[in-house]
């Protein structure tokens, strides 16, 4: 069995709690206590049936005294397949919230109103995931129920959408007509909609392609921890523990150390008490070198035959996270991988309006912007573009004051 | 090129060795926290798959309430034996000594609430800049919205509204004087997946969380060990009942549940099957215990 995590966007009003809410528990995901909670409720549906947004609205009353506008994970799942679910706010002003929940997300369930079709909001969350490249995208059309299971409103939204997903570069798009509230598609494939032949929400979600493209990426390997026991019969043990980030690793591989550039050979593969031939993307294992090479943590050991790129002045997409608006006169951390290191933004190129994609230069970054900078970092980063290897090519700034995480980078390339 | 991917147990153990190593490469002075309980000890033998063979970065520290089921104290020390490893004890007692806790008084009386006076006073003396906890996200709400590196205050305090963005792999430990993080190897790990990685792996557990025969009492519509650290009266019938522990606390705030599983496939079946339960549609009273019993791990932590 594999795990899948995945996303939803959407604002509350396009039924994204009842979403989640109706994946839960018709896939009978929900515990005792919360089925209790549903059940003695006073808040019912117009039918008498109950409310399912009122699984997440503890977590709401939470919001509305603003404790926690924040993202919760959810666990569940079937015979095919484990889920994690992360619940993330969709108001614009917790965009930082939702680039946290995307960050390791393999898919997107973006929801769109099948009343109002694609809004300004639906830009926005498509943009976010097209920035942070989730492999896989599904925007369910909800509240069919709404529009009398009309198979021409569900088209014509398919339609909008595509243009959408071409300005903002998303494949892989999915297209399911839903009814969170009635549970029409969601779990069991609705009758109400017979003219839709593909798969039903969770029907999809579990079988749906997780993307591998770590896996045919270059290896890579950022240090973490080196293990030298100095004991009387281990005197010469020397292990580089990490975990592959992209690619693969196989005894006899020719290995580069970056950012020093020394080459050598794997000699051993080790986790606990195996010796596996291969370390595979996602594994974290301890590598040992034919060479005696001087490693540290922040190091980054990758295949000699496909290395990244080194540089001290990169330019990136960046998403600004903090209150306090990015000062380019101030040196600020970056951590990238193992690595963190003194910076300055340098330079900002622009930002991007995320509700109509257009370009924006005079403007200084606030909390939530999102736009292309270029970075100045006090040692070389060994990066690959995000877009090609998303594992090595994320970094966060911190800011050295408060040492809170206040921007994503997302690098793109060295500049000259 | 290889296309095999990571079955999920592997995938969650390989992540929480990462973050156990990113605990060793981004702190001073780290710590383990062990309770004696299947999380934390799922915990150890991730770190012992993280540094060996070299020696835990950080010692193991056991908050000892001086009411814990004697097989735990047994198999802790059992345990440290094995690995080597050092182990630091913080005892409840000692606070009870210096008047820094009140133990409390009457037929609920449990030292489960001062133990985190403890925790924090132990943590104070050893400087501890970042404890390890075996805490997971699906045990109630709130956890659910937890950060894998959780900042607390000098004053131990979470603030939902402080949290950090968490972005990819990349955890940042970077802290003032006084702070500490408590870091969650086992977030994305249900209960059920605990279990399963323990028989794959083979880990010893203490022999309470197997079926056994043993004294209880009836408390609140919940199955008690009897013990001399329970206030017991005459009203409290002693029975021989067979059962086994859920989760492993207190002997006088962990119920027991009447089981016959003796083995650890049983456990699992049991696990299963009483989520199956819990999902069904129909409330009955063994359900809502199993709910109570849930609400109390969530308290444990």
């Amino acid at each position: 069995m594999d795990i899948l995590k995945f996303i939803t966007a959407g604002s509350v009003d396009d039924g994204k709690s009842t979403l989640i809410g109706r994946l839960l528990y018709d896939s009978e995901a929900i515990l005792a206590d919360q089925l209790e909670a549903l059940h003695a409720s006073n808040r019912k549906n117009d039918d008498g049936t109950i409310d399912l947004a009122i699984l997440t609205d503890g977590l709401k009353a939470e919001r509305e005294q603003g404790i926690t506008i924040d993202v919760a994970y959810k666990y569940f799942d079937t015979d095919k397949r484990k889920f994690i679910i992360a619940d993330a706010p969709g108001h614009i002003q917790y965009t930082r919230n939702m680039v946290t929940g995307a960050s390791n997300a393999g898919l997107a369930i973006i929801l769109v109103d099948a009343r109002k079709g694609v809004v300004e909001q639906t830009t926005r969350h498509s943009f976010l995931v097209s920035l942070l490249q989730i492999p896989q995208v599904v925007v369910a059309i909800n509240k069919m129920d709404m529009v009398g299971y009309n198979e021409d409103v569900f088209n014509k939204i398919v339609a909008d959408y595509k243009v959408l997903a071409g300005k903002v570069g998303l494949t892989n798009v999915t297209y399911i007509p839903v009814s969170a509230l009635k549970g029409d598609n969601i779990v069991y494939p609705s009758s109400n909609m017979s003219w839709y032949i593909g798969d039903s929400l969770l029907s999809h979600l579990e079988n749906v392609e997780i993307k591998i493209d770590d896996l045919s990426s270059h290896a890579r390997l950022p240090v973490q921890w080196v293990v030298r026991p100095q004991t009387e019969e281990l005197h010469d043990y020397r292990g580089y523990a990490g975990r592959v980030s992209s690619g693969s690793f196989r005894v006899n591989d020719k290995v580069t150390v970056l950012p020093s550039g020394f080459s050598s050979t794997v000699s051993k593969i080790e986790l606990y008490e195996k010796q596996p031939y291969e370390a595979v993307a996602g594994m974290s294992v301890t590598l040992h070198l034919a060479d005696n090479i001087d490693i540290s943590r922040g190091d980054i050991i990758v295949s000699s035959a496909g290395q990244p790129q080194v540089s001290n002045l990169i330019e990136a997409d960046l998403c600004w996270m903090d209150t306090r608006v990015l000062d380019t006169s101030l040196t600020y951390l970056v951590q990238h991988n193992t690595k963190t290191v003194r910076c300055k933004i340098s330079e900002v190129l622009y930002k991007v309006n995320i509700n109509t994609l257009e370009k924006d230069f005079d403007e200084e970054f606030k909390l939530n912007d999102i736009g292309r900078v270029v970075i100045k970092t006090a040692e070389p980063l060994a990066f690959d573009p995000y877009q090609v290897n998303k594992a090595n090519g994320g970094a966060i700034i911190i800011d050295s004051r408060t040492n809170v995480t206040v921007g994503a980078l997302m690098l793109r390339q060295a500049v000259d | 090129m290889s296309r095999h991917r990571l079955d999920h147990l592997d995938e969650l153990e390989a992540e929480a060795i990462y973050i156990l190593r990113e605990v060793a490469g981004q702190f001073e002075k780290p710590a383990l926290l062990f309770s004696g309980g299947k999380d934390s000890i799922t915990l150890v033998h991730l770190a012992l798959k993280a540094f060996r063979p070299g020696k835990f970065p950080f010692p193991l520290v056991h908050i000892d309430t001086g009411h814990n089921f004697d097989e735990t104290i047994t198999y802790r020390d059992e345990m440290i034996a094995r690995i080597g490893e050092k182990l630091i004890i913080g005892h409840v007692q000692d606070s009870i000594n210096k008047g820094k806790v009140i133990e409390q008084k009457g037929k609920n009386a449990s030292r489960n609430a001062l133990q985190t006076v403890t925790l924090l006073d132990t943590i104070a003396k050893h400087g501890f800049d970042a404890c390890i906890g075996g805490a997971r996200r699906d045990e109630e709400k709130a956890r659910a919205k937890e950060r894998i590196f959780s900042v607390r205050d000098e004053f131990g305090q979470w603030d939902p509204k402080r949290q950090r963005p968490e972005l990819w792999n990349i955890y940042n430990g970077k802290i003032h004087k006084g702070e500490n993080v408590r870091v969650f190897p086992i977030s994305n790990w249900t209960e059920l997946d605990v279990w399963n990685y323990i028989r794959r792996e083979n880990i010893p557990l203490p022999t309470i969380y197997f079926a056994h025969q043993r004294d209880c009492i009836t408390r609140n519509g919940q199955l008690m060990a009897a013990s001399p650290f329970l206030n017991m009266d005459e009203d409290d019938v002693i029975t021989r009942r067979n059962v086994r522990f859920r989760t492993v606390g207190d002997m006088t705030c962990t119920a027991a549940v009447e089981s016959y599983a003796f083995e650890i496939d049983d456990i699992i079946d049991e696990i299963a099957s009483s989520k199956i339960s819990e999902r069904g549609a129909r409330m009955d009273d063994k359900v809502s215990e199993a709910a109570m019993e849930e609400r109390k791990k969530g308290g444990y932590f």
